[in-house]
């Protein structure tokens, strides 16, 4: 709970930001990010990473829905002065239909020998035949477990392929063990839950999130999930970052955004282990978090923008952000024998997440706008009533579709991945 | 003229900060995307937590305000016997006002949760084998009770206060007289006590209940996405749904429910005109 009065004021602090920021010098290249916004985390960017870049370069760290508009206004005013723009991937998007970056191919090319590997690189093509945007780095969500839960693993099954089956049947081994349930998710009011559904449960198991969201292997999928929720601890509802319970030992499986588990890692690295989220019949669906770098139409300093992208995707940086930030690298990198142990278990988590032969990278939503939150609510509130209430699946999903229907009416917001490309809004079947 | 004149900068800092404020918000209740109409009532009607929201929201004042009452009353009865002390006391008693809600809930939850002094005094007085969750949407009961407990520490309080100083004003002829005539300090209390502290009790039940309805901060705490109340159903709307209409159509709720409320308590507590003065 005093993490949230931190954040309050992480928050508020953030939001001088802007103000308190130098004007940027004449000569120097402007970077305008989305991303590592906090002060604490923008100052390290600045004074650590940019100070060893290659140009003189002036940081911004705005807000999402601020960098658009100001994209949009220096267009319209003929006076562009952003020439480095850093987003996540669906931040990116709408600036490719305003027309505001441009076509990084022959940058791409020059770093095809750095490994971003295939998928993100054809995601940085934001749906176009270019290269849009190049990827930056990454987070994505994964599972930790307490060292003392590992003997219970079912017999033969692998930790960093495991599916939703051996998780459950794991769950209930340890249950029965130690008379409790050690299976944690972050329900609470600040968790992460919905993304677990979005990016993760939803996909491995109907091979979708909007147009499936009714469908028959959904209603199964449900089933299995309240069936799981029996050996999951009751507190879960109550978890924002499941790094506190599985250090408390509330909890000895849990799963959460790596950088909502990234304490536990550090402070105990032997005690715990870091692996990829379970597998369903359609894959294993995962949400890699992806932040990109992208260069503004007519930015004033474009050679330097270049040789800045050029600079964060050489693996020694990308190293670097690791250690500075939530954020892990997207190039192969080496990692130093010196590197914090837990760090290094939440980067090979990471890494063997993404590389995993069934793995089904599921986005943050994409084009809700507003309504993300709405969007967010119909996916918690099917667990509510299904899970936590035991209501029948059928009825509450054909129920919750209604909601969601109006939803992607409203904004008429296309299908993203996993979902099948559509031609305009994103059916629910 | 001066009087009018005097009162005029209260008059405008209230219309500007309360009144526009409260027009916007039923405004608010009654659009969506500009249109008049009532969804945003329907929404919420419908909503999965709506139901609980009120049933929770109900309990805790039902539970919470009689014994508040009950309690500071006693309290105050006692201060009134105190001679040396009695400050010191009176000072301790109202500690918890000087506490920010948010404080209070979560120091109730430090105390409550599995990890947390409750559990570990009755692990270590061997009455549970392990932590015993008491605040999971499994424990309703023991949640209600947990949150009921924090309210009744935090806001007893502010009762007390109200309370003492309508005690202060009692004139003490009446009491000596029945005493004089034999009555047991019990008919005093019920007799004399009680029927002369009515306009007091009357404001510390109509504050007392309003704010009870308006309850957030220590549920939040405690009881987090497990205890939905009205006022905290309405936070949820605005900021993690971002839905501005169904936020103010649950403040056109609570606005309602503390108007009943008062208009009930100023008709059921009304001191008759001859008693006045």
């Amino acid at each position: 709970m005093i993490r949230i009065t931190t954040r309050v004021l992480a928050a508020t602090m953030a939001l001088s930001l802007p103000a308190l920021t130098q004007p940027a010098q004449a000569e120097d290249m402007v970077f305008l990010s989305t991303q590592l916004r906090p002060v604490e985390e923008a100052q390290k960017m600045r004074e650590i990473i940019l100070k060893a870049g290659p140009v003189p370069t002036t940081y911004v760290a705005d807000f999402p829905q601020v960098v658009p508009t100001r994209l949009a206004a220096e267009r319209e005013g003929g006076k562009r002065t952003v020439s480095l723009v850093g987003a996540l991937h669906g931040e990116l998007q709408p600036l490719v239909t305003a027309g505001d970056l441009v076509p990084l191919d022959g940058l791409a090319a020059k770093l095809a020998g750095r490994g971003i590997p295939p998928a993100l690189m054809e995601l940085g093509k934001l749906g176009t035949a270019h290269q849009m945007y190049i990827p930056w780095m990454q987070a994505t969500y994964i599972m930790v477990a307490n060292r003392q839960a590992l003997p219970f693993l079912p017999k033969g099954a692998d930790i960093n392929a495991l599916t939703f089956e051996q998780l459950a049947e794991w769950s209930t081994a340890v249950q029965a063990a130690t008379g409790k349930r050690m299976l944690g998710f972050p329900a609470g009011p600040q968790g992460l839950m919905h993304r677990f559904f979005e990016g993760f449960l939803y996909p491995s198991y109907t091979g979708g999130v909007v147009s499936t969201f009714r469908s028959p292997e959904a209603e199964a999928m449900w089933t299995e999930f309240a069936a799981l929720w029996k050996t999951v601890n009751p507190n879960s509802t109550s978890y924002n970052f499941m790094q506190e319970p599985l250090l408390a030992g509330d909890v000895w499986i849990g799963f959460d955004h790596v950088a909502r588990m990234l304490d536990a890692l550090r402070q105990k690295p032997d005690q715990f282990v870091a692996f990829p989220a379970p597998a369903g019949p359609k894959g294993r669906g995962y949400m890699p978090i992806i932040a990109g770098l992208a260069i503004a139409q007519g930015a004033p300093d474009a050679k330097g923008a270049d040789a800045l992208i050029d600079y964060l995707s050489t693996p020694a940086t990308q190293i670097k952000m690791a250690q500075t930030s939530g954020f892990f690298p997207v190039v192969t990198a080496t990692l130093p024998d010196d590197l914090e142990p837990g760090l290094k278990l939440a980067v090979a988590a990471i890494a063997r997440t993404q590389s995993a032969p069934d793995a089904k990278p599921s986005l943050l939503p994409i084009g809700l706008g507003t309504q993300g939150g709405a969007f967010d609510k119909i996916y918690l509130d099917t667990f509510q009533r299904v899970v936590l209430r035991g209501e029948k699946p059928r009825a509450v999903l054909d129920r919750q579709a209604e909601g969601l229907k109006k939803i992607i009416a409203e904004t008429g917001a296309p299908c993203w991945l996993p979902d099948k490309p559509s031609q305009g809004p994103c059916p629910v079947e | 003229m001066i009087p009018y004149f005097l009162i005029a900068p209260s008059l405008l800092f209230l219309g500007v900060l309360f009144l526009v404020p409260l027009v916007q918000t039923i405004a608010l209740a009654f659009q969506v995307h500009g249109a008049w109409t009532t969804a945003n009532f329907t929404t919420m009607a419908d909503d999965i937590n709506f139901h609980d929201a009120i049933v929770d929201t109900f309990a805790i004042v039902a539970i919470a305000v009689p014994l508040q009452l009950v309690l500071a009353l006693g309290m105050a009865m006692m201060l009134r016997n105190l001679g040396r002390g009695r400050d010191i006391v009176l000072w301790i008693w109202s500690i918890p006002l000087g506490i920010s809600d948010l404080a209070a809930g979560l120091v109730w939850l430090a105390i409550l949760t599995d990890q947390g002094f409750l559990n570990t005094i009755l692990l270590k007085l061997g009455l549970v084998s392990g932590p015993v969750s008491w605040l999971s949407y499994e424990t309703p009961t023991a949640l209600l009770i947990g949150i009921a407990f924090a309210e009744l520490w935090r806001a007893t309080a502010i009762v007390l206060v109200i309370l003492v100083a309508g005690v202060q004003m009692l004139p003490k002829e009446y009491n000596e007289a029945a005493d004089v005539f034999g009555a047991s300090p019990w008919q005093r209390f019920i007799r004399i006590t009680l029927p002369l502290l009515k306009p007091s009790i009357q404001t510390a039940l109509i504050l007392r209940t309003v704010l009870a309805f308006e309850m957030f901060a220590i549920v939040q705490a405690i009881g987090g996405r497990n205890f939905p109340v009205i006022v905290g159903e309405a936070f949820t709307w605005q900021y993690t749904n971002q839905n501005f209409g169904v936020a103010a159509a649950y403040a056109v709720v609570v606005m309602l429910v503390s108007l009943a409320a008062t208009l009930v308590y100023l008709r059921a507590l009304r001191t008759p005109r001859e008693q006045i003065g």
